[in-house]
């Protein structure tokens, strides 16, 4: 609604390179005290600011939020694998995610996706996972349901929401990931 | 404009006479003016039902809340009252959480997108009332992350609440403390299922707790007696306290009281999001005058009514439903699909369930092998992982599907699926498994001829006359 088309896009690049700022430091602490009883339960908080930071959540980042939350490793490891949001390598500049759930499905999502898919000029690469433009520029994947059926088929752009995404539509959006 | 805009869309208005909403909880959702900050809903008479609250006392409400009768939104359907009842604020040593369950994930559901997206204030309220009246101290929002902008939202909400008394110390000066955090998900289902929930706020994979204890009202977070209601509920108990609980019951019907928000997806020509007194409606009704029919002069061919795990119905299907009569003793009718009515008991007693209030319409030109395969990917994704047939039997389930769908079935895959979804049925530690497995039971048993047409037109010739939905 009132975000930029493009919101957070400068956050999606890039190597897990980059210093881990006293300005990063204070928003970790910031979210660290929201959960007085148990500091493991900022995990999910510090790494999706880890994310948003760094582009993905590679060993330096495992490595860090585990030694500030009193973890092992393997606590934080298990839950980037877990779930779905979290990354381990690189996407490109500008992610799409089409939703690809029924809904979405029934309003044409499988059309967008492949029309996304030819104006990114992206290789599929097999078993449905991430594709990377290989400039790095655009990602592309399939998402499940971003609980937005009625205006169906929906895209997020990084942390841009667009709905009733249709050939045209689907068009704009990649002409305007500059 | 305003005749243009009529003129463009005459039977969008005149359903809205015929069938009109009764918005309690979308009343200034998408008003004319109406903003998402302090000032706009301050000016709409908001936190004046806090102050109503706090006056009344926690125990006071919490009956208000057990007179309504109120039914947990969510999907299982649970009435609220009893669910709060299990804790008795009074005698707990404990702290009490609530958290509040925004991770909207059921496919076909949309209706708290709306609520947090355009008037969180209200969201806010009612939470603050719940934990008021439940003597919570701290209290989450679990929210899932794919609200990118959601999230920013409600802290801004959050933050002007506190800003303005409403959250914080010493609230309104009552003498009662509060703070609400929001609690980013990452993208998993199961995250909605309560106990996986408080697992995940916990910082773990969000593998459901086994049962019993049934509820986490008596193990929840942090091993302390917790509340998890799902956003619409939440706004409910604001509407209750406002009117009172018995006023609140005369909405709807016995039993299935109250308003409720139904998201209508799928092949119809006004889909989009709607609150009707609970049972006020027929599905025919909501499909034919409320949606406008279906899409491109299309015919019904089959609808989900709760939520892609509720079980499908099918277009022409006949119920037996016990209804009370005038002399209430119980009679059984016969009710055809258009004339079933949209509320828990009605929709249970068909065979589905009215789940999160998720309708998604199907037309006669799709394919229900494709869509049944297209549900069971989700769930074969979603599965957490935890118990062995889901994880191994929800993988199947997609694996079957997808190869009837690219034209590669086998005769016996129609009871090869049928035997696998029986084994995951029931033999899961929480509702997933029956989650995935109801879609595949209700489409094999009602549309078995489908999947064996298409299997007897294998090869290039199944994929044919339809638009493909598996992807």
């Amino acid at each position: 609604m009132s975000l930029p088309l493009h919101a957070g896009t400068e956050n999606c690049v890039g190597p897990e390179k980059g210093e881990v700022t006293p300005a990063f430091e204070k928003q970790a602490d910031e979210l660290v005290s929201r959960y007085p009883v148990s500091k493991r339960s900022a995990v999910l908080p510090l790494l999706h600011l880890w994310q948003e930071t760094f582009g993905y959540i590679g060993p330096r980042g495992v490595e860090w939020i585990a030694r500030k939350l009193s973890l092992q490793e393997i606590q934080v490891l298990e839950l980037v694998t877990f779930y779905p949001w979290f990354r381990q390598k690189p996407y490109g500049k500008f992610h799409f995610r089409v939703c690809r759930t029924l809904p979405c499905a029934l309003g044409g999502a499988g059309k967008t996706f492949a029309a996304l898919q030819k104006l990114m000029n992206l290789k599929e690469i097999g078993h449905g996972g991430t594709m990377v433009s290989e400039d790095g520029r655009f990602s592309l994947e399939y998402s499940e349901c971003l609980a937005s059926c009625g205006t169906a088929p929906v895209v997020l752009c990084n942390d841009a929401f667009h709905e009733k995404v249709d050939d045209n539509k689907a068009a704009t959006l990649v002409a305007e990931c500059k | 404009m305003t005749t243009k805009r009529r003129l463009l869309l005459p039977s969008a208005s005149e359903a809205l006479m015929a069938y009109k909403e009764h918005r309690l909880i979308f009343k200034n959702i998408d008003a004319p003016g109406y903003t998402r900050d302090l000032t706009c809903y301050q000016k709409h008479g908001g936190y004046e039902i806090l102050k109503k609250g706090l006056a009344m006392g926690g125990p006071a409400i919490r009956e208000e809340v057990k007179k309504s009768q109120l039914r947990g939104r969510g999907g299982a359907g649970f009435p609220t009252g009893t669910k709060w009842g299990f804790i008795d604020p009074a005698k707990v040593t404990k702290p009490i959480y609530l958290i509040c369950n925004a991770d909207e994930s059921e496919p076909g559901t949309f209706k708290d997108r709306q609520i947090i997206y355009k008037d969180p204030h209200q969201l806010i309220e009612g939470m603050i009332l719940s934990c008021f009246a439940n003597g919570v101290k701290l209290a989450y929002l679990y929210i899932r992350c794919e609200f990118t902008e959601g999230w920013r939202i409600l802290e801004t909400a959050l933050a002007e609440a506190k800003g303005a008394g409403f959250l914080g110390k010493n609230i309104l000066n009552s003498g009662y403390d509060l703070e609400i955090h929001v609690h980013r998900g990452a993208g998993a289902y199961i995250c909605g299922e309560e106990t996986g929930l408080i697992e995940s706020l916990e910082g773990k994979r969000a593998y459901p707790r086994i049962k019993p204890p049934y509820f986490p009202a008596v193990l929840g977070l942090y091993m302390c007696p917790t509340i998890v209601n799902n956003v619409e509920t939440l706004c409910h108990v604001k509407h209750i306290i406002e009117m009172g609980g018995e006023a609140y019951a005369k909405i709807g019907r016995p039993n299935n009281t109250g308003t409720r928000l139904i998201c209508v997806s799928g092949d119809v020509v006004r889909p989009g999001y709607y609150e009707f007194p609970c049972g006020a409606l027929t599905l025919g009704e909501l499909i034919q005058h409320v949606c406008g029919g279906i899409r491109n002069g299309n015919r019904l061919k089959a609808v989900i009514p709760g939520g892609s795990s509720a079980k499908v119905l099918k277009a022409g299907e006949v119920y037996k439903i016990k209804e009370a009569g005038v002399d209430g003793k119980l009679v059984e009718k016969e009710v055809k699909l258009e004339d079933l009515r949209l509320d828990f008991d009605t929709l249970a007693a068909a065979g589905s369930m009215a789940g999160s209030g998720g309708v998604i319409v199907m037309d006669h030109t799709r394919d229900m092998v494709e869509c049944l395969a297209n549900i069971s990917t989700f769930y074969a994704h979603e599965s957490c992982g935890q118990c062995t047939p889901c994880r191994e039997g929800v993988l199947w389930l997609k694996k079957i599907l997808s190869r009837i769908a690219e034209g590669h079935g086998r005769d016996d895959d129609p009871s090869l699926l049928k035997e696998v979804a029986d084994r995951i049925a029931g033999r899961t530690i929480c509702a997933f498994g029956e989650a995935a497995s109801w879609p595949v039971q209700s489409f094999l048993g009602k549309f078995r001829d489908e999947f064996a047409q298409r299997i007897r037109r294998n090869g290039n010739a199944a994929k044919k006359d339809f638009v493909s939905l598996t992807h």
